[in-house]
């Protein structure tokens, strides 16, 4: 059986087919090509817009733009520490600096960087971590970032913003171009399935309810929120109403629709290619434990570091999947009061 | 002396003076790097930088970057001297609710560009501001002052060899050599040397100077001025604790502040070197 529901805050209705899957028709793209795009969309709107890259230029896709507005475009070689100081600088000097190279170097190498240079000084400088998460695959473990999200929510004075796909990656780096401050940008490396559009609502600091439900709310960020959406399929042939939240902005959090998520469904389950430690997993941890406790549950790697093998192998080996969140959602609701 | 270099020794006499005030009043501090460094802050901002004390933020003016923020006191006492803030608000370092904080924090105080603490972050902050001048067009000059100990650390590194291949014209580098960093002499605890040759082979325009010799700093800050396509770093042979005769070259001193003892005697020594210059000019 297959729920019948509507389209809500713009991702599409039927995004499953009779069988639980993304019918052929679903484009796939990387999120990071969203912030390429926008990027484009910057510079040619505002002067101020600079890029760096440290030898990363078309993976992290600003070639475009270094191709568009080459002198307004920096490679800074292999040297990541030296490139959050200097967005610093530009950034003090007036510019909008987007420092963009892969999460397991940036803010993975240069965190020191980015704490004093940038987020004490509140430099308004954007960082892009790219091929984040299991999305690396066989390139095994030194290079899934798995710990940034953690790394940078530390940090006092930085917004976080993890997008589900391409589309909401381009509103993002368009919106965080507007706050006047430090922020971070989380990509995979992966297509990943369009599910929003250029109508789809997008506020930074603003969750948004991608499917309603009332027994169980599931919180994911980023390229795992189709997952989620599965996993809700899942639990609905069991009879199971799950709430899906795109949590996108992991910091500031948005407090009032997690609060009522957990009031009105009492479980949440959060689902993030992190750590399960100091994640999306953690910030809603934190607030639902001083505000709204629930029983809980957190879906991410298991404090244990990833290894080489295909992004799906690796999802499926770790216990990210859907068939995964719907089975640990299943179990939580036997906790609930 | 000229009536000019005689105000300029009077100037640095009077930043030492309130560096130890400033060190003792907090209770802890840098002693040695801030003493060694007031002749070349005193230099740059009663000769040498374009600054304004009753508009510090003007968008033209020449920007000052310090790396090696533990020695701030310098950098205070000279702002406080210069008219940027008031001088009794330098009793104020290292206190809950100050401006003055243990290290440089941003915008924090007029002057203050960027924070500064642990090691090693200045010449990229630096770079950037330079190369924001150059993309502008604008005419304004950066400059970076930095430790000897913290060319320890492989950011400075991945600094210099970026500006060189920005050919950063606009960026002078201010490297207080004075041979000392925590642990002991710079080449027991990690050798620096040939410090000027690595300098030149990264492609920068080296100066070397005697750091207290205020028309040596003068002279150094105009030739960096007059060198195009290269970035320049001005080595500043200095000594540590420079005019307090017990700290002098002692290392030791590096991370301590004087007690209120050591203070009056090193104020003691200050105010008799004071007379001197004085009598120099008379």
């Amino acid at each position: 059986m297959v729920s019948t529901r509507e389209a809500l805050n713009g991702v599409r209705a039927d995004l499953f087919d009779e069988h639980g899957e993304l019918p052929d028709d679903v484009e796939s793209v990387p999120t990071r090509q969203g912030y390429g795009d926008a990027l484009v969309e910057l510079g040619t709107r505002d002067e101020r817009v600079v890029v760096l890259t440290g030898d990363l230029a078309d993976s992290t896709k600003v070639g475009a733009f270094r191709d568009q507005f080459p002198g307004r475009f920096f490679d800074l070689g292999v040297a990541e520490q030296n490139m959050m100081g200097v967005a610093a600088g530009l950034a003090l000097a007036g510019k909008i600096p987007f420092v963009s190279s892969y999460a397991t170097f940036s803010p993975g190498r240069n965190w020191d960087q980015f704490r004093v240079s940038v987020a004490y000084t509140r430099a308004n400088v954007k960082v892009a971590g790219a091929h984040s998460g299991l999305s690396v695959g066989p390139d095994g473990a030194t290079h899934q970032a798995m710990e940034d999200i953690a790394m940078v929510r530390a940090l006092p004075n930085v917004v976080v913003v993890v997008p589900c796909d391409a589309e909401e990656t381009r509103k993002a780096t368009l919106a965080v171009t507007d706050l006047d401050g430090p922020a971070y940008l989380r990509f995979a490396r992966n297509a990943t399935p369009l599910i929003t559009s250029p109508d789809s609502p997008f506020t930074i600091g603003r969750a948004t309810v991608v499917r309603n439900g009332d027994d169980v709310a599931i919180v994911a960020c980023g390229p795992l929120l189709v997952e989620a959406m599965r996993a809700a399929e899942i639990l609905a042939r069991d009879g199971i109403d799950a709430r899906v939240v795109n949590n996108h902005t992991i910091k500031p959090l948005d407090e009032a629709t997690l609060i009522a998520a957990a009031e009105q469904t009492g479980a949440v389950v959060t689902v993030e290619e992190h750590q399960v430690n100091g994640g999306l997993g953690g910030a809603v941890a934190e607030l639902l434990a001083q505000h709204h406790p629930v029983p809980m549950d957190i879906v991410g790697m298991p404090d244990h570091f990833g290894e080489s093998g295909t992004p799906e192998e690796l999802l499926a080996r770790w216990g990210l999947t859907a068939e995964d969140i719907a089975r640990r959602a299943a179990i939580l609701l036997r906790r609930k009061a | 002396m000229s009536v000019v270099e005689v105000d300029l020794a009077l100037t640095a006499n009077t930043i030492r003076q309130h560096i130890i005030s400033m060190l003792v009043e907090a209770g802890s501090g840098h002693s040695a790097g801030p003493l060694g460094m007031a002749d070349v802050f005193t230099v740059l901002y009663f000769s040498v930088l374009h600054v304004d004390p009753d508009d510090p933020w003007m968008p033209d003016r020449d920007r000052v970057v310090l790396s090696n923020g533990h020695i701030c006191p310098v950098w205070y006492a000279t702002l406080a001297e210069r008219g940027f803030f008031p001088v009794s608000e330098l009793a104020t370092l290292r206190k809950l609710g100050s401006r003055l904080q243990g290290h440089p924090h941003a915008r924090s105080l007029p002057g203050i560009e960027a924070s500064a603490g642990p090691l090693g972050q200045g010449l990229s902050q630096a770079i950037g501001m330079a190369l924001s001048a150059s993309l502008d067009g604008a005419r304004w000059r950066t400059h970076a002052l930095l430790s000897d100990g913290e060319h320890d650390e492989g950011q400075t590194w991945e600094a210099v060899m970026f500006a060189a291949k920005c050919r950063l014209h606009n960026l002078t580098a201010w490297v207080d050599r004075n041979n000392i960093q925590i642990d002991g002499f710079t080449e027991d605890v990690m050798p620096l040397e040939p410090l000027a040759a690595k300098y030149e082979s990264f492609g920068w325009h080296v100066v070397e100077i005697d750091g207290h010799n205020h028309r040596a700093i003068a002279d150094a800050a105009r030739l960096a001025e007059a060198v195009f396509e290269r970035p320049t770093v001005v080595i500043c042979h200095t000594i540590p604790g420079k005019g307090v005769d017990f700290m002098e070259d002692d290392y030791t001193w590096h991370g301590i502040p004087p007690d209120r003892a050591q203070a009056a005697k090193a104020l003691t020594e200050l105010r008799s070197l004071r007379g001197r210059i004085d009598g120099e000019y008379a």
